[in-house]
């Protein structure tokens, strides 16, 4: 039971943390320059954005259940897990950020998919 | 360099620093915590002394700094780029922890996920070949 709920957490808080983040991100506009000062301005004008706060929120409940997680597990075991948040990630793409998944683009996350459970079952 | 190859090589540029600063911070929490030990929630006393032992500790905060460096590239990459193509790019992570799983940590990794590690591998190499951002210029 202590597993399963900080791994729900970690894939869906952390999941629609990172699609708050990516909105944010589109809304704060594209970064063209790398130099330390264009960066800090990024940053700055993203935090002027509400997603970006929402998208730290979430990201910080799927941070301390990772934490948790990782006090009785392997990294090797947990990360893999974790990324059930893939395809959830590729839904929340298409219904909240408006993108557009093509079928090259769904084999790749498939393919991911199956090897994520390969690598589960690998650690049973 | 035209603009298109531009877009896909500070997208490479930003993914590479994502997919080595990720698990160096994932591993260096996963030491961080086997030193702090189960976390029990039992009680709001258990939990304000597993977030001082948390807090108190080295390795976690190497490893907080490791994962905002991945934080920092993932914003700024995420500015241009579609997340559905961000995530699974970042993915091939999982093969660069399993490394430092075995070599850091002593973990050992059985024949079934080193193949699950390559199907990820593969998955990634695919979507990478798709053009890294389909909402702009509608």
């Amino acid at each position: 039971m202590f597993e399963v709920i900080f791994f729900s957490l970690i894939v869906v808080a952390g999941t629609m943390g990172e699609l708050c983040i990516s909105r944010a991100m589109k809304e704060t506009g594209e970064v063209h320059e790398f130099h330390p000062r264009a960066i800090a301005q990024a940053v700055f004008r993203a935090m002027q954005v509400k997603w970006t706060w929402i998208g730290i929120a979430l990201m910080a409940v799927g941070f301390f259940s990772l934490l948790a997680i990782l006090s009785v597990d392997n990294v090797s075991y947990v990360v893999p897990v974790t990324a059930l948040s893939y395809v959830a990630g590729a839904f929340g793409g298409i219904f909240f950020l408006g993108e557009r998944v093509n079928s090259r683009r769904w084999l790749g996350i498939a393919l991911v998919c199956v090897g994520v459970t390969l690598v589960i079952i690998g650690n049973r | 360099m035209t603009p298109h190859h531009r877009l896909h090589l500070k997208t490479f540029l930003m993914i590479t620093i994502m997919v080595l600063a990720g698990p160096l911070g994932n591993v260096l929490l996963g030491k961080g915590m086997k030193d702090v030990g189960k976390v029990t929630v039992s009680s709001p006393a258990d939990l304000l002394h597993v977030f001082f032992r948390v807090f108190t500790s080295g390795t976690i905060w190497l490893g907080v700094a490791s994962l905002l460096t991945f934080f920092l590239a993932y914003m700024l990459v995420l500015s241009w780029a579609d997340y559905s193509y961000v995530q699974p790019a970042s993915s091939i992570a999982y093969a660069i922890v399993a490394v430092l799983g075995v070599l850091v940590l002593r973990e050992t990794v059985s024949p079934l996920r080193w193949l699950g590690i390559a199907v990820i591998c593969l998955g990634v190499l695919i979507v990478g070949q798709t053009h890294p951002s389909t909402t702009e210029n509608r």
